[in-house]
């Protein structure tokens, strides 16, 4: 739990040193996203594979596993983790939102990529198949390829949510980004500054990362006259 | 007399209650040209899917060389990758340049080193005209390219029957020439091939054997000029007066 320093308290606290303090908590809101994220595109591949070229016991399996994911709040799993699972393997606030948001974050990365794999369609693994290759070397070398490419854009978007969606750890107590503003907020009484810089910080990961992801969809890109 | 490479017994397949076809016999000779007409959703092209078990036939038996590949417990990638096949839509691997195209399935299949697979890669572009194009994706090639592209990937891996699926039916009219060019130098090769089309003068001038198939039975079958001159059924002499009137008998390379 961050310690509001006495230096902090007051009312003409200067802009600069609340931004600070604000955003010494993207630490946090970074520490949740590169977990939550790659993980939730882990399972969310392994999963759309499974959906796609599982059969179709799997595929409903999957199916359900996708909507009741995508059908709860993320705030009411992250609670259920962190209020119920945790008693057991005593999982820190921290952990229990990575946990969560990456959960949550695979059923729709899974509908992502599933909606990719299957626009890649079945005549180029088709045509692999024709060549001699096995079905996994079709896929992995034929399918996947494509497939990722077009799934850059939407996930760029699910790289937005998560990133803000971390902020759900506040309610943890995880001293990230908007749990910052929230205490000096009060503490200074300057809730607009405060949340208005939180606001700032956010919109500059989320814009910034937006750029990343489509500088590497354009190097991504293959030539084509069309 | 040449051993047929390829047998047919008896071959049927079925889409539920739709019969594509039914107990087809059909043998191919090492180093013969069979082209395979008739009316579209006649099953012609689905009897080349079966041939290399793309599709699963329903009965009857395919024998390759000495094997039956419609056994079970047939390695379909081994049988796959001494078939040769072309689609119609080309199907080339739109991430990968003309040259990685060609090179997969030696890398892949073949398991040749970078180095062996590139230059053998390059020796069938140059086959097919295009090594100048060694370097460019799908999208950047015409759809004759591309067909071209298609066709030395397939015969990459060395095969001992090409399969072509209406390969010159996507092709804006000026590009069916050199397709065309490139499949009847590997019939001169000694190559063999079934080839789906409506090509009629590739029909005349390349194939050792003209089959007619209608509403998923083999009506016909004989060489060329039997099949032009003196057809036995009626229905043959209609369908290759009408086809030959609409694609012509001229190639089209020809100006």
């Amino acid at each position: 739990m961050p310690v509001i320093r006495q230096e902090l308290k007051g009312e003409n606290l200067d802009f600069l040193t609340l931004l600070r303090y604000i955003a010494s908590g993207t630490a946090y809101t970074f520490g949740v996203t590169v977990i939550a994220l790659p993980s939730g595109l882990l399972i969310g591949t392994l999963l759309a594979f499974l959906y796609v070229y599982g059969g179709k016991g799997i595929g409903k399996v999957m199916n359900v596993y996708s909507t009741v994911m995508r059908g709860i709040p993320p705030l009411v799993l992250l609670f259920l983790l962190y209020f119920v699972v945790s008693k057991g393997i005593n999982l820190s606030g921290f952990w229990a939102g990575s946990i969560s948001l990456g959960i949550v974050s695979s059923a729709y990365q899974m509908e992502i990529i599933r909606g990719a794999l299957l626009s890649v369609g079945n005549d180029q693994l088709m045509a692999a198949r024709a060549v001699g290759l096995s079905r996994r070397q079709a896929v992995i070398n034929i399918v996947l390829p494509q497939a990722l490419r077009l799934a850059i854009p939407p996930w760029s978007n699910e790289a937005a949510i998560i990133i803000k969606d971390s902020s759900l750890v506040y309610a943890l107590g995880v001293p990230e980004i908007l749990r910052r503003a929230q205490l000096i907020g009060a503490s200074t009484h300057q809730p607009l500054l405060a949340y208005l810089s939180a606001a700032l910080i956010y919109f500059v990961l989320v814009t910034v990362t937006n750029r990343l992801l489509n500088l590497l969809e354009k190097k991504l890109t293959v030539p084509s006259n069309h | 007399m040449p051993e047929p490479i390829l047998r047919i017994r008896k071959l049927t397949k079925k889409y539920g209650d739709n019969v594509i076809f039914h107990d087809l016999d059909l043998d191919v000779n090492e180093g013969d040209t069979i082209v395979i007409i008739g009316p579209s959703g006649t099953g012609k092209s689905t009897l080349l899917r079966c041939i290399n078990l793309l599709t699963r036939s329903d009965s009857g038996q395919i024998w390759f060389g000495d094997k039956e590949i419609t056994a079970k417990g047939t390695n379909e990638d081994r049988v796959r990758q001494q078939i040769g096949m072309v689609f119609q839509n080309f199907l080339l691997f739109n991430h990968l340049s003309a040259l990685e195209n060609v090179k997969l399935g030696l890398i892949k299949v073949k398991h040749l080193s970078k180095a062996a697979a590139e230059a053998k890669a390059m020796e069938e572009l140059e086959r097919v005209g295009l090594a100048d194009w060694a370097g460019h994706y799908p999208g950047q090639l015409s759809g004759g390219q591309q067909q071209r592209v298609a066709i030395a990937r397939a015969l990459a891996m060395d095969p001992r029957i090409m399969l072509f699926d209406e390969p010159t039916s996507a092709l804006d009219p000026e590009l069916i020439g050199e397709v065309l060019e490139v499949m009847r130098s590997l019939a001169l090769d000694g190559m063999t091939m079934m080839v789906v089309t409506h090509e009629m003068g590739f029909a005349r001038e390349v194939a050792d054997r003209i089959v007619f198939m209608e509403k998923g039975s083999i009506v016909e079958e004989g060489s060329p000029i039997e099949m032009f001159n003196r057809p036995k059924f009626e229905r043959t002499r209609e369908f290759l007066w009408k086809i030959t009137e609409l694609y012509g008998a001229k190639d089209h390379d020809e100006t």
